[in-house]
């Protein structure tokens, strides 16, 4: 049986037994903070990796490489991701979601680094055929939802601008967009319509997945609004270790393995995660040791079901310190969705080199199981026993069909109880919520015709 | 209907959500709703008896031994299905069955109360014990290995127990006491340490189908909080003092975020159980193939079963077989330490409170 997920790069990872000691990737050397094996090692003195320079020295962690060795190991894993899963070609354009925090920071930063020398490579090619991939810079301003004095803010919007701005050209575009504009841009009153829906969610909880998935979906829309071709999230494994821990909590074992996975091509703008193998810890320190400047100000706290996980995933980690990996991994394992890989590129401008790579890596669909229908608020894929009678996907606008039509998460903590209060809610939905989910059946199709593809004849081809 | 009639009475003197008439006397854990005594029997044994029908647990005829600990769980599991049993003519035999693992001011208390239960229910009691099948008493297991590794023998030693239990009773099954709040801890304990394998199975309401005798559990979806309180309204006669020899606090960490959890969100346990339902998972993932020990003959996936490595340590002298780092009898010592191991560490249930 093979690794389900290919950032295993232990090769233990199928004999199950073992996992809890097999844990000695490189996560567990970098910070391995109590099982000192060489202590007595005169070398001790020196970093692990290149044994020439001494390790970083911070207060809190041990750690045992110096800051090249470090930042290079990182950048590894980074470099990695992206390239095993195909997440940017040259002929992209990505978008990075950059929240003010380290993880998207870094992820901005070695965005750029990897730009950057597609750039020296581009200008140092004689004939210049390989273009470089475009950057750009998305920042969602949630001050309708979480308000912070105006000066404040200011303030971190400067700082996000001089962070964009003092990185090397390429130039980056930056789009600071608030959260309200979600909705249509001809829409009336969009920050209290926003203010109104997020308030008649009365769990504490599902008012912060609510707001979530309309980050992610003002995200899309700026991403499709300016012709970006990926969507980049600093998404690191501690987040995800949580949002495993959440999303079992929530009943959501099913819909599960379709959000962590390096790629989630659900959307329009495929979203890809290369900071999936790198620990919040690392992310930090990175930050720390290169002066990486964070402005933390813009988001929103955490609290109910999602605080409470997260500080579980912190304790257990603290007490194992490859404890998030492992929950990553065991989440890895579970069978993810024919969405999870960027779609077959089958563009003869992709160079052949990247096109080998791609089939090199596992990029083929295993055992996906193809879903049609998925939940208009979360867009999780549904499993059929948990969806209550669906009569027709087209009438959105009938209260009747769109509570059955979601996830049972989302009904349980999203949508309100009264169904008196439903019509209200649905008005208050910005329309991308539906229209996306509608387009997911659509793009669902083109995925069942492409298996058929060969049978079809070529008349029907105006049909899609 | 029933909220209008209510809302005619005056806000303090609220009456029982379901029935309407009563006054309430609990909050029922897992839904908040405020009821009385009486509708908290009927929803919480109805509840049980439809877990029993639609997973067709028991048939006529059928001999079920209840593993009897003498703690809540399985105390009122014998009360709520010898009544069940008669109430809709399940046509089953129920037996008890306990296992003395010998630690003193423990199990020898906790045994008394599984005799009076013998009496009080009207059911036969079988008690097998670790003296007599292994020639050792968790006391003296203690005596030689100290506290750090003893839970690992409880587990072997007890699952072990249990089936040989069983044979002796000639049952089909085993009913085990096992509550959501249990599977739910599960299912959270195989993800925090990368079980895939038992993580498809964990939240089956019956397991062991390709073992000696199956087991099932009719509290799978029962809280353990209702579970307290209908044994404490119903006056039952239950042991309520944790094992002596329980040191793990990892386990303590799931446990207490379980109680975080139904705190703010009673519904996160049902939740919890859906997820580990409905995981994606390939149904490649294999439990290693089953054979049987050459020695004693149980299902093993090794050579000697896990009991017999540990018995033989300890026979020998060398009680950290099968869990130290010394070198073993199987030719997958290694593998089989790892196993044992991750049962101490990540044990679901406190060893005391029959974890079978
Ligand atoms: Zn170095
Ligand atoms: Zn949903
Ligand atoms: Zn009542
Ligand atoms: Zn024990
Ligand atoms: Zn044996």
């Amino acid at each position: 049986m093979a690794c389900s997920s290919g950032a295993c790069q232990s090769n233990n990872c199928y004999k199950q037994e073992e996992e809890e000691e097999s844990e000695q990737n490189s996560i567990a050397s970098i910070l391995d903070a109590k099982r000192g094996t060489e202590s007595n090692d005169p070398q001790q003195s020196l970093c692990i990796k290149c044994k020439a320079n001494s390790p970083i020295s911070c207060t809190g962690e041990d750690v045992r490489f110096c800051a090249d060795c470090f930042r290079s190991n990182l950048y590894g894993k980074f470099r990695l991701a992206v390239s095993s899963h195909a997440m940017i070609t040259p002929s992209d354009k990505v978008l990075v979601a950059f929240s003010g925090g380290p993880a998207s920071r870094v992820a901005l930063q070695f965005v750029h680094e990897m730009q950057n020398r597609a750039q020296k490579n581009f200008d140092a090619s004689r004939d210049r055929s390989l273009p470089v991939f475009g950057v750009g810079v998305a920042v969602i301003d949630e001050s309708a939802i979480y308000p912070i004095p105006a000066h404040e803010f200011d303030e971190a919007i400067t700082e996000i601008k001089l962070v964009v701005s003092n990185l090397a050209p390429p130039t980056k575009e930056l789009h600071i967009v608030p959260i309200e504009n979600v909705y249509a841009s001809d829409s009336v009153d969009k920050r209290n319509r926003l203010k109104e829906l997020l308030d008649s969610v009365t769990d504490v909880t599902g008012k912060e997945d609510l707001l979530l998935h309309l980050k992610m979906l003002s995200l899309q829309k700026i991403a499709s609004e300016n012709g970006y071709s990926r969507l980049i999230l600093g998404s690191c494994t501690s987040r995800i270790a949580c949002h495993v821990i959440s999303a079992a909590v929530k009943g959501q074992g099913y819909s599960l393995s379709a959000n962590i996975q390096y790629v989630d091509a659900r959307w329009d703008t495929p979203i890809v995660l290369p900071l999936r193998d790198c620990l919040s810890q690392e992310l930090n320190l990175l930050c720390r040791v290169d002066g990486l400047k964070t402005v933390e100000l813009l988001n929103g706290p955490s609290s109910g079901i999602n605080h409470l996980v997260s500080s579980f995933v912190a304790l257990l980690q603290e007490e194992n310190p490859s404890r998030e990996c492992t929950i990553v991994r065991t989440a890895g394992k579970l069978t993810p969705f024919h969405f999870n890989r960027i779609p077959e590129i089958s563009d003869c401008n992709v160079p052949l080199a990247t096109r080998r790579r791609q089939k090199r890596f596992s990029l083929q669909p295993k055992e996906s199981i193809s879903s049609e229908s998925f939940c208009p608020i979360c867009i999780s894929p549904l499993n059929k026993s948990e969806m209550q009678t669906l009569s027709g996907f087209g009438s959105f606008q009938s209260s009747d069909t769109f509570s059955p039509s979601c996830c049972p998460s989302c009904r349980f903590q999203i949508l309100p109880k009264d169904p008196h209060s439903m019509e209200h809610f649905i008005s208050l939905l910005p329309q991308p919520l539906a229209a996306q989910s509608k387009h997911d059946i659509g793009g669902n199709l083109n995925l069942l015709r492409e298996q058929i593809q060969d049978f079809l004849l070529s008349d029907s081809d105006s049909e899609t | 209907m029933a909220e209008a009639e209510s809302k005619q009475r005056k806000p303090g003197a609220r009456l029982c959500c379901i029935c309407s008439q009563r006054r309430p006397a609990l909050k029922r854990p897992k839904t908040l709703e405020q009821i009385c005594r009486e509708c908290f029997y009927e929803v919480f044994e109805e509840e049980i008896h439809q877990v029993i029908v639609q997973n067709q647990l028991f048939k006529p005829g059928e001999r079920v031994a209840i593993g009897a600990s003498g703690g809540k769980d399985s105390t009122v599991l014998a009360y709520v299905l010898s009544e069940l049993n008669r109430r809709h003519n399940y046509g089953v035999d129920l037996f008890l069955l306990s296992i003395d693992e010998g630690i003193t001011g423990y199990r020898d208390d906790s045994l008394e109360t599984v005799k009076r239960n013998e009496i009080q229910y009207g059911l036969p009691l079988k008690i097998v014990s670790y003296k007599d099948l292994y020639g050792w008493t968790m006391d003296e297991i203690v005596k030689v290995i100290g506290l750090k590794n003893n839970c690992t023998f409880c587990g072997v030693f007890r699952r072990q127990a249990l089936d040989r239990g069983a044979a002796f009773l000639k049952v089909d099954k085993v009913a085990t006491g096992h509550n959501a709040d249990d599977i739910a801890e599960t299912v959270l304990l195989n993800i925090l340490r990368g079980d895939i394998a038992r993580l498809s199975r964990c939240t089956s309401i019956t397991t062991g189908e390709d073992g000696p005798i199956p087991r099932c559990k009719p509290f799978k979806y029962t809280y353990e909080k209702e579970i307290v309180m209908y044994a404490y309204f119903k006056r039952l006669d239950y042991f309520s003092t944790e094992c002596i020899y329980s040191p793990n606090a990892y386990r303590g960490f799931a446990r207490e975020f379980i109680k975080d959890l139904e705190r703010i969100r009673p519904r996160a346990i049902l939740d919890i159980i859906r997820s580990g339902e409905n995981f994606r998972i390939s149904t490649s993932t294999k439990m290693p193939e089953q054979g049987t020990c050459e020695r004693c003959g149980y299902i093993s996936s090794q050579k000697w079963c896990k009991a017999c490595v540990l018995l033989e340590g300890l026979n020998r002298g060398l009680p950290k077989l099968g869990i130290g780092r010394s070198r073993g009898l199987n030719n997958e010592e290694k593998r089989e330490k790892k196993q044992s191991n991750g049962i101490s560490a990540i044990e679901s249930k406190a060893c005391g409170t029959l974890d079978f």
